[in-house]
């Protein structure tokens, strides 16, 4: 049985190619993803993202339980409406699913974890609130969609009412806030300026037209992997899964240490790897010739072999790029070998971040 | 279902082939293949005067998606490739048929044609897919 987000017609109805994404019938594209992508980089494009899971966590003990639970430390959110990236590890110390914390108070925040992991996440969410004085509660009766690009915002603005308006005024990056029936975030998965805008089921369909008629190009799962990777961002269950360490997967930036008495899930076994130095660790990849680096391909080191995790050709910049777990030796600016269609072929290191508000940023 | 026209003929493996007279065809992807594929981001074409025999993998098409090869449907010597996909790959998919042809083949045996697929025949191997 594959699920349909609240928005289902609207894809039909725009002319969109389905496919299963686990266990979801989503738009892989309207026709060309590239275009799509275009749109996103240069003008303005929504994301119907109704598929990912929102949980609210609420409680006397909503702070003491998240500061368990993830690596970041929510007890750095001291601002109503300000959010943080973040994973959530097993004791052994993998990644179970990375996820977005909004902070309203210190007893009420709303956690977006991916759609993929669902069942399990709230499993383990429900596990270690046991112990908490929490309640955690799962919101399938909303949907959401991220407007993403450098017109997105004032596209929007031209459907906010006076009171919608004036609450996301000068709002900053990564920032929440529930106004006139949508939570309306200045987060994204693409590298551009925009909004992630939550919206009561019933009136998600009238939103999705609203935003059509202003000019918002409909993008789909296409677009948003070739986007998301470009901007450097990770996807689960491909750059990081439950075997993988944060460590291992550019996600050491998420790790509050301070202070050294918050006991998060998975602590000692980060704090001995960090000790050792042993993790291997993710980088980008360029490829200015012809070809695509694809998931999966061997890559090889004088220190040893790695293997690219995601691989795509950037529509931005007109070659391929992708992120790839190396060993830890090897440097920003080295060269290393891919094997490629039965050949190796050259490929620089950087950085893990390609494109960012329409630029290349290497 | 995607438009397959009648004046060319097909190898199950996708690519088409245009008999423009005096022992020269054309040959490209469907407009099947090219949707299979998504956008196109790189076209590989073989070199002039190379020669190439049915079946050999002579071309690849790097779509967003995947790298897939292309395969010669007839045998003979490459006299002409389509230097436009250089820059614009995308020509595969907005005119698979037209502006999005891959290369031109000097055939050596004109009745190798006659054993490709007609596009009834090409549309039937689509459906067994």
């Amino acid at each position: 049985m594959s699920n349909k987000t609240i928005l289902h017609a609207k894809h039909i109805e725009a002319g969109a190619k389905m496919v299963d994404f686990h266990g979801w019938e989503m738009p892989i594209n309207y026709g060309s993803q590239i275009e799509e992508h275009h749109a996103v980089r240069q003008n303005a494009g929504m994301f119907d993202v109704s598929h990912m899971t929102i949980v609210d966590v609420e409680g006397p003990q909503a702070q003491a339980y998240l500061r368990k639970l993830v690596i970041n430390d929510v007890a750095k959110l001291t601002v109503a409406g300000k959010a943080l990236y973040t994973g959530m590890l097993n004791e052994e110390g993998g990644v179970i699913d990375d996820l977005i914390i909004y902070h309203f108070s210190e007893t009420s925040y709303k956690l977006v974890v991916n759609s993929a992991t669902r069942e399990k996440d709230l499993a383990w969410m429900n596990k270690q609130a046991e112990s908490f004085d929490v309640t955690i509660t799962e919101r399938p009766e909303f949907g959401m969609i991220a407007v993403q690009g450098p017109q997105a915002k004032a596209k929007v603005a031209t459907l906010l009412s006076a009171e919608q308006t004036e609450a996301v005024d000068g709002m900053k990056p990564f920032f929440g806030v529930q106004t006139g029936g949508l939570f309306i975030a200045t987060t994204g998965y693409t590298g551009e300026n925009g909004y992630e805008i939550v919206v009561a089921e019933d009136q998600a369909e009238n939103l999705w037209q609203q935003l059509l008629d202003a000019g918002v190009t409909p993008c789909g799962l296409g677009a948003r992997d070739t986007l998301r990777l470009e901007a450097g961002m990770n996807l689960y269950g491909l750059d990081m899964d439950e075997s993988v360490s944060p460590l291992a997967a550019n996600m050491a930036w998420t790790i509050s240490w301070e202070p050294t008495d918050r006991d998060f899930i998975g602590r000692s076994v980060l704090e001995a790897q960090k000790e050792a130095g042993d993790q291997p660790k993710l980088v980008g990849l360029v490829f200015e010739e012809k070809g695509v680096l694809r998931t999966g391909l061997k890559v090889i080191t004088p220190a040893g072999e790695g293997v690219i995790t995601s691989g795509t050709f950037s529509p931005t910049l007109g070659h391929s790029i992708a992120m790839a777990r190396v060993p830890r030796s090897v440097k920003f600016g080295d060269t290393i070998q891919v094997e490629m269609r039965k050949k190796l072929v050259d490929v620089a290191v950087i950085k893990p971040s390609f494109v960012r508000n329409g630029k290349k940023v290497f | 279902m995607s438009n397959i026209p009648s004046e060319l003929r097909y190898a199950t493996s996708h690519e088409w082939v245009r008999n423009d007279g005096d022992g020269i065809v054309t040959v490209g992807i469907t407009e099947h293949a090219q949707e299979l594929l998504g956008d196109m981001v790189f076209v590989e074409l073989p070199d002039v005067d190379d020669e190439i025999s049915t079946g050999d993998d002579v071309a690849v098409a790097e779509s967003v998606k995947a790298a897939s090869d292309i395969y010669a449907p007839i045998s003979g010597t490459v006299v002409e490739v389509n230097e436009d996909l250089e820059d614009s790959p995308e020509l595969v998919n907005s005119d698979a048929y037209g502006d999005g042809w891959l290369f031109k083949v000097k055939v050596d045996d004109m009745g190798e044609l006659e054993s490709l697929l007609d596009a009834e025949g090409y549309e039937g191997s689509i459906d067994e897919d």
